[in-house]
């Protein structure tokens, strides 16, 4: 069953991501792919993470349905022009992709080539009206293709911020987004599920299903790490206190990570576990949560 | 100097929908140059209007809108107009209407799309930019350019990457959209952030190509060599 059609008919979705490495060697992600194959309903490829140059998303998502774990094809507006986004996007559907998430992207000055021409010709929420035109038969300006794609499409919020614009513009966004064509929300990570529920009661009318993100901590610094650089990711003190007392790190926070798993459940349509490189733990994280 | 020229009446008022009057402000600066904003134009922009049924409740040009001191001293005696009005038609270059956005507690609409001048950029003093996008967005925006106040340039609203209302560029940079958002709020026109913008036509933020060739782009009108 696909991850169109679980979230159409009311399925809890766990999805995790993939990704692609700096080079030409896919011997991880083909086995990252057979590991998850059958835990999760589909994984994404991030598309140049954090503006660091990496071997594409596009022909990892194409590895993952040869081996059968359903993608979740990340495009990012950093990048590439409207020309190419849209180029990527049929050549994605021919390799049997059909699932698109659409990010804006970080600026090149946060990677390795921070001399790099910034493009955002189109941003999440163009890109996402480009999207459904292509699935209607139409580029982005009305142009008829031979052959017309289905993609479902998927955009991302930030739950959590710091200032009340923020918030606002993170919200405003999102309706933006939906009325876009966005038939699925994956969320940065979150720590606490009171927060998560009141972000839920404010975006319930979009009628979108959400998964919420989690990442597991690894330790006391990574925490602060992401509370002083990543925005939108707060890590209450408490947890960083626990992960500071483990015996061991890793049990601890992957706990922690079932635990949240556990309290968001109730509240939304699926999970997104971002493990940052313990691909091959995300079973062992599914299996404490009880999913 | 900056080129502007007018908006196609059309789109003027379509951002007065809804609202019966309106102060026009004009620029004897670049906007007076340029045949788009200075006394004559201001006129016809009153006379036009006033067809399509809105009322102008004053007028006023004023050398220059780039500079919000200016254009507070400009409007001394103006006061009761301005306030009588729904909002403020500017009609000048981008840099003008977002001093105007800044200095009055007014909604404010663009009547003018600034055009590429091919890297020329006159001198002010105040904070705003404008790129020469020749697709002025600024009615929708408070008055805060999204081009060059968002690193990004987004349209749409603002990207994930801001902490503490700054951009994730730098800790030294305000996130545009947050300007905006905070700007929109003061205005009363938080509706504002659900319009649809289309995605930015990167052909019309080109300089044209009459101005890569022409006196126009060529701004040294001299021949006159200086001899150190």
């Amino acid at each position: 069953m696909s991850l169109q059609s679980k979230l159409e008919s009311g399925k809890f979705v766990i999805t995790c991501e993939v990704g692609p490495l700096k080079g030409t060697d896919i011997h991880e992600v083909e086995e990252n792919a057979e590991l998850l194959k059958g835990k999760v309903d589909a994984a994404n490829v991030t598309d140049q993470q954090s503006s660091v140059m990496r071997l594409g998303s596009l022909v990892t998502s194409h590895i993952l349905v040869q081996k059968g774990l359903e993608p979740i094809y990340q495009l990012v507006c950093r990048d590439r022009n409207r020309i190419a986004l849209q180029s990527d996007l049929l050549s994605a559907w021919v390799l049997g992709i059909k699932n698109v998430l659409s990010i804006t992207g970080d600026l090149p000055q946060l990677g390795d080539h921070p001399e790099a021409r910034a493009v955002y010709d189109l941003d999440s929420v163009t890109l996402l009206q480009a999207i459904g035109k292509l699935n209607e038969g139409y580029d982005m300006n009305g142009n008829e293709l031979t052959g017309k794609p289905s993609f479902f499409p998927g955009a991302v919020v930030k739950v959590e911020s710091d200032t009340e614009a923020s918030t606002e513009l993170q919200i405003a966004k999102l309706e933006k987004k939906v009325a876009a064509g966005a038939r699925f929300i994956q969320t940065q990570a979150v720590y606490d599920a009171g927060s998560f529920a009141r972000f839920m009661k404010r975006v319930e009318k979009f009628k979108v299903p959400i998964l919420a993100g989690v990442i597991p901590l690894k330790s006391a610094g990574m925490a602060r790490y992401m509370n002083k650089g990543v925005a939108g990711v707060f890590v209450p003190e408490d947890l960083i206190q626990k992960m500071t007392d483990a015996q061991d790190k890793a049990a601890t926070g992957i706990q922690i990570c079932a635990d949240l798993i556990k309290q968001l459940k109730p509240l939304c349509q699926g999970v997104h576990i971002m493990a940052i490189g313990w691909e091959k733990r995300v079973p062992e994280i599914i299996q404490a949560s009880g999913l | 100097m900056i080129l502007s020229e007018q908006k196609p009446f059309e789109e003027i008022l379509g951002y007065l929908d809804g609202e019966n009057s309106v102060f026009i402000l004009g620029c004897n600066g670049c906007a007076q140059s340029s045949g788009s904003g200075g006394p004559v134009q201001v006129e016809e922009m009153k006379k036009k209007l006033e067809e399509a049924g809105k009322k102008v409740t004053g007028t006023k040009v004023i050398d220059f809108l780039c500079e919000k001191a200016l254009v507070k001293s400009g409007l001394r005696g103006r006061v009761d107009q301005v306030a009588a009005a729904d909002s403020v038609l500017v009609m000048t270059c981008g840099i003008g209407i977002q001093a105007v956005a800044a200095a009055l507690n007014k909604v404010i609409h663009p009547a003018c799309n600034t055009v590429n001048l091919g890297g020329s950029r006159g001198e002010w003093r105040g904070s705003e930019r404008c790129q020469e996008c020749g697709q002025c967005l600024l009615d929708y925006t408070g008055g805060i350019c999204p081009i060059t106040a968002c690193t990004k340039s987004l349209v749409s609203g603002a990207c994930g990457g801001a902490s503490n209302g700054k951009c994730e560029l730098s800790p030294d940079r305000d996130c545009g959209w947050e300007l905006i958002y905070n700007r929109l709020k003061a205005k009363g026109q938080l509706d504002k952030l659900l319009v649809d913008l289309n995605a930015l036509d990167h052909n019309k933020l080109m300089p044209r190509p009459e101005m890569m060739s022409t006196s126009r782009y060529a701004l040294e009108q001299s021949d006159k060599e200086v001899k150190a």
